[in-house]
């Protein structure tokens, strides 16, 4: 079994396998929406490789952070929106 | 922090297969060698998570070498802006920033997926094929969700497979080729074992009803998450309920760093002659960017610029024919899954094209050059640079993007600053 670590997505604490990319947890956690469009439209990953830029949130107060491409750490603090 | 200036022999740009074998052959002949990726882990878009997560012995045995081979790698390093007549580049860390000067630089940045619009595309849910299948292994858990796979090209059935053994729903994959253009190529494939995809299993698929040719994915719904698509077959139109679609219509090569550092590109991608070398002294170019070929000829491709790079031409001669037959392999591949013109028309007036600034093909259709899109419209302005919309707005409008200006990602204004510091004369 992986090591599990937690985190707060959106305030509510989960607990994910180590390894497990941001933007799984978020998933994970039920949301769907990672951000809003300049024009307000909800948005979630869609390159799932860094280039889209679709799947940013803020990271322990860090804004657009492409989560596709952050792995999880202990205790970090992660809001959508 | 990382210091703020390195030197190296040999530079390579991508961890992926291509830069892997490009890095392994460079070092076998003694030149030191340093590997840079954005992407957290080694392994590249097919061998993503790096050697735990690498799925076949071909993917071990080239991670081996590469652990063996005394390469250094950076993870997590994204390349912003570089300079090809001082050699270097700059480099930015998740919070620091570098230099580093090359003798000789090999471009192995692999591809993207190309994306086309059509209404509901930017709805939470809808993704890429390979975007869908990167955050699965990434350890997002699809046990039970439905997912529908559409789009074109061989990784439609790879992901399929990928997604049922991961527990998943796949009620029907939908490929816009038609059979008459499938069926050859299915064929043809029996000579060629072990690659993208096996023969037997597109044969088989073609044979099964949940793979269908001639289809393709017209409208999703609903807009704050994804509930269901709609598909087309022929005059057929219905609705397929699901959590998921993974849409995608074959990849475009990543060529914005080539071109800033002045390399040529073609058609395909980056020009290169027999030995990989770019237009640019110093500056070889092997796998996707070079042309969508699949991970056998970006393999060949990276052995080729690593042995050339290093000055063992007559080792990378060796691998000519090899590359001959890969290429072979690769046109046929373009030609079964060539994309038809009904995919033009899927967007309609009010569909979004480019994401960052939510612009709408009504406000594009006007424009008669990328530049006027971009400053009528700000289209390909956002944070993705064009790199999403550019390859659509060419299928669509015809319109060509212009040369890459610095930083090919966006950079922080630390970076920038450090690197104008040190361009300064002293
Ligand atoms: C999302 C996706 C999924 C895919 N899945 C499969 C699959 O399952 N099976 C299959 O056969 N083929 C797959 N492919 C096709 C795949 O591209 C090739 O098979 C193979 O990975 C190509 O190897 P490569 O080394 O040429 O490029 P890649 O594997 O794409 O490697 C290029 C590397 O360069 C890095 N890079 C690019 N630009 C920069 C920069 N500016 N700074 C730092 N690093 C940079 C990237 O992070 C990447 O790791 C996929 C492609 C994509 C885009
Ligand atoms: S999903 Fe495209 S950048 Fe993260």
């Amino acid at each position: 079994m992986a090591e599990m670590i937690s985190l707060s997505i959106n305030g509510v604490s989960i607990r994910v396998p180590a390894g497990t990319m941001v933007a799984a947890a978020v998933l994970i956690a039920g949301e769907t929406m990672f951000r809003r469009s300049v024009s307000g439209e909800a948005r979630g990953p869609l390159c799932g490789m860094g280039v889209c830029f679709e799947c940013r949130v803020t990271i322990d107060e860090a804004p657009h952070c492409r989560s596709c491409q952050i792995i999880c750490r202990d205790g970090m603090k992660v809001r959508t929106g | 922090m990382t210091e703020a200036r390195r030197t190296v022999d040999i530079l390579v740009v991508g961890a992926g297969p291509a830069g892997m074998a490009a890095a392994v052959r460079a070092r076998e002949s003694g030149r030191g060698v340093l590997v840079l990726d954005d992407n957290p882990a080694p392994g590249g878009q097919i061998w993503r998570g790096g050697q735990e997560h690498s799925p076949s012995a071909r993917a071990s045995s080239w991670f081996a070498k590469m652990a063996a081979s005394g390469a250094q790698v950076i993870a997590g390093a994204r390349i912003v802006d570089g300079d090809a007549k001082r050699q270097c580049l700059t480099v930015e860390m998740p919070d620091s920033a570098f230099e580093v000067s090359y003798d000789k630089l090999i471009l192995a940045t692999g591809a993207r997926e190309l994306f086309l619009p059509f209404p509901g595309w930017t709805i939470p849910g809808v993704m890429g094929v390979g975007g869908l299948q990167a955050l699965v292994k990434s350890g997002l858990p699809v046990t039970g969700k439905r997912i529908v796979v559409a789009g074109s090209g061989p990784l439609l059935l790879a992901a399929a497979a990928y997604f049922r053994a991961h527990g998943a729903i796949v009620p029907i994959v939908a490929e816009q080729a038609p059979v008459s253009r499938l069926a050859p190529f299915a064929s043809r494939l029996a000579k060629h074992p072990g690659k993208l995809f096996q023969a037997a299993a597109l044969r088989l698929a073609l044979h099964r009803s949940r793979y269908r040719s001639s289809c393709w994915a017209i409208r999703a719904s609903e807009t704050e998450r994804l509930e269901s698509v709609q598909l087309q077959q022929h005059n057929r139109v219905w609705l397929e309920p699901c959590e998921y679609l993974a849409v995608a219509y074959g990849f475009i090569s990543n060529v914005e760093l080539a071109v800033l550092m002045q390399c040529q590109t073609g058609a395909a991608g980056v020009r290169v002659n027999d030995l990989q070398e770019t237009s640019q002294n110093q500056i070889y170019c092997a796998g996707e960017c070079t042309g969508i070929g699949g991970v056998d000829l970006s393999i060949i491709e990276g052995e080729i610029a690593g042995y050339a790079a290093s000055g063992r031409d007559d080792l990378a001669g060796n691998l000519f024919k090899k590359r001959d037959k890969a290429r072979q392999f690769a046109a046929a591949l373009e030609s079964a899954f060539a994309l038809r013109d009904e995919l033009r028309s899927l967007a309609d007036a009010g569909t979004i094209i480019c994401r960052c600034e939510d612009v709408t093909r009504e406000r594009l259709e006007p424009m008669r050059s990328w530049r006027s899109a971009k400053l009528q419209t700000r289209c390909g302005m956002g944070p993705c640079q064009g790199r999403i919309c550019g390859p659509i707005l060419e299928f669509l409008l015809g319109l060509h993007p212009e040369s890459v200006r610095p930083p090919v990602f966006p950079a922080r204004v630390e970076t920038l600053l450090r690197q104008e510091e040190e361009t300064r004369p002293t």
